[in-house]
């Protein structure tokens, strides 16, 4: 008898629950047009950034195409012209590559890069209709204008 | 004479025409509130708060392939549904929605049929609502729905008796078969108040009659795929679908007929609030079905024959007793 008791309260606690649970405000969200805040160092799609000056601020050392585990990253560098620089440095990246099909998005480039210039963003809608469109190239990844990508332009690394 | 049959099938008409729309706005109904008790949204694109969906979802099971298994009994595969069908609507034939009404001049009642043993019909097309689901079962030709099949049959004979047994109790309470005198009698107070029992086995039992959680054993999904309607698709799975959903609105209108006071309410307003009631009903299924996990064969068989069974057969000595003396 107690254990049938046990039982049938049981059932009405469990309708008693999920009734509550209607009257919360639902977890999912509405994704289009409205969007979840992300955690501030939550990783996305890259940025090639500048100095407060213009200049970039990729000297091609490679070092981020050597740490990448994926091998997602591809710099060729080339010679600054010491009349007009790219950079501050010798050499700039005269292309710069990344396959974002390939990036794992683990910011080892970003902790390799001796001088920051690149950064992950918290920007994580990366669709495109072909394969080849999600192989960023230097114009895509390098930002418009400093301080474009959200980061400060005039910081040390 | 003419008018009469006229009368008839412009109430018969419109009741499949409600039921139709009502069942496809109950999956709607199902989605979201389900949706809302595990705190998702459920369907809103579809239209302002996704009102369309159900009429999408037509859409799109109206233009599905119609495919067909190899070797299957060719008839009764396209029987069974129908079968499905017309067994729910059945039931709304006796199943008195309100009072006389005056129309235009003409005194309408609001029934299709006043059958003087109109319970025992109840019964009877309830009992044969499994015919659907086994003959899809068998004659799709797969071994999912042949189980889903044999585990309807055996869930709904087990269940109908408990259920026959509990709703006899309302029969010899009231003294009459015919259901709007059974809600003439319901005036003063609900059958509810005096037949309890009866009515919680009823209720029980009729979630294993309709086969939803947490006794939806023959379309068990986890085990069975989609167990009689496995082998369906399109518009033949739509029936499928839209059988199941009325024969809920079914078995809340017999309850609400027979233990809630059918049309009775406040301000004596026509249909409303057999409307209402049988709402509450229906929102009690969907309920329950976001509540509990359904019931292991085992546990379902000796829950009917040990439990419910005997419960049954001691309310109906102990109505019968009181009836008498």
């Amino acid at each position: 008898m107690k254990e049938t008791i046990v039982k049938v309260s049981s059932v009405l606690t469990g309708l008693w629950i999920v009734l509550k649970h209607a009257f919360r405000k639902p977890t999912t969200i509405r994704y289009p047009e409205e969007r979840r805040r992300l955690p501030e160092r939550s990783r996305g799609r890259h940025y090639l950034t500048k100095w407060s000056d213009g200049l970039e601020r990729c000297v091609g050392c490679e070092l981020c195409a050597i740490v990448c585990p994926s091998q997602a990253i591809y710099v060729k560098p080339a010679e600054n012209d010491p009349k007009a620089p790219n950079s501050r440095g010798e050499r700039y990246a005269s292309d710069f590559q990344i396959n974002m099909l390939r990036c794992i998005y683990c910011g080892y480039c970003e902790e390799a890069c001796p001088t920051g210039a690149i950064i992950l963003s918290s920007e994580y809608e990366l669709s495109a209709f072909s394969r080849e469109d999600l192989i960023f190239t230097k114009d895509k990844l390098t930002e418009k204008k400093p301080g474009d990508s959200g980061r400060d332009p005039a910081r040390e690394i | 004479m003419w008018e009469q049959i006229l009368a008839v099938i412009v109430k018969g008409v419109i009741i499949i025409l409600i039921l139709m729309g009502a069942a496809a706005y109950m999956t709607f109904l199902e989605r979201v509130i389900m949706a809302r008790m595990q705190l998702r949204l459920g369907p809103n694109r579809v239209g302002p708060l996704g009102l369309l969906q159900p009429i999408a979802d037509g859409i799109k099971l109206l233009t599905k392939e119609s495919f067909m298994p190899a070797r299957v009994e060719i008839f009764t595969y396209w029987l069974a549904p129908a079968i499905s069908l017309m067994t729910a609507f059945m039931a709304f034939v006796l199943i008195p929605f309100g009072d006389t009404i005056t129309l235009w001049g003409h005194s309408v009642s609001l029934r299709i049929a006043d059958v003087n043993g109109g319970f025992v019909w109840l019964l009877a097309f309830s009992s044969l609502a499994v015919y659907g689901i086994v003959l899809a079962g068998w004659s799709s030709n797969s071994r999912y729905s042949l189980l889903g099949g044999l585990r309807a049959t055996a869930q709904m004979i087990s269940y109908e008796i408990p259920m026959g047994l509990s709703l006899l109790t309302i029969a010899l309470a009231t003294g009459t078969l015919s259901l709007p005198e059974i809600v003439n009698a319901q005036q003063q107070h609900w059958l509810l108040w005096t037949n309890p029992l009866s009515f919680i086995i009823y209720l029980v039992t009729a979630f294993a009659e309709t086969n939803r959680a947490p006794f939806d054993l023959p379309e068990a999904e986890h085990e069975l795929t989609a167990g009689y309607q496995t082998e369906y698709g399109g518009l033949k799975f739509a029936i499928f679908f839209m059988a199941e959903y009325i024969n809920i609105l079914a078995v809340s209108a017999i309850a609400v007929t027979l233990f809630l006071g059918g049309w009775h309410g406040p301000w004596n307003i026509p249909i409303l609030w057999f409307v209402v009631k049988v709402a509450f009903f229906v929102f009690l299924f969907i309920w329950v079905r976001a509540t509990m996990a359904r019931f292991r064969y085992d546990q379902l068989m000796s829950f009917g024959w040990k439990v419910l069974l005997p419960l049954a057969l001691l309310n109906l000595l102990v109505t019968a007793y009181l009836v008498l003396v």
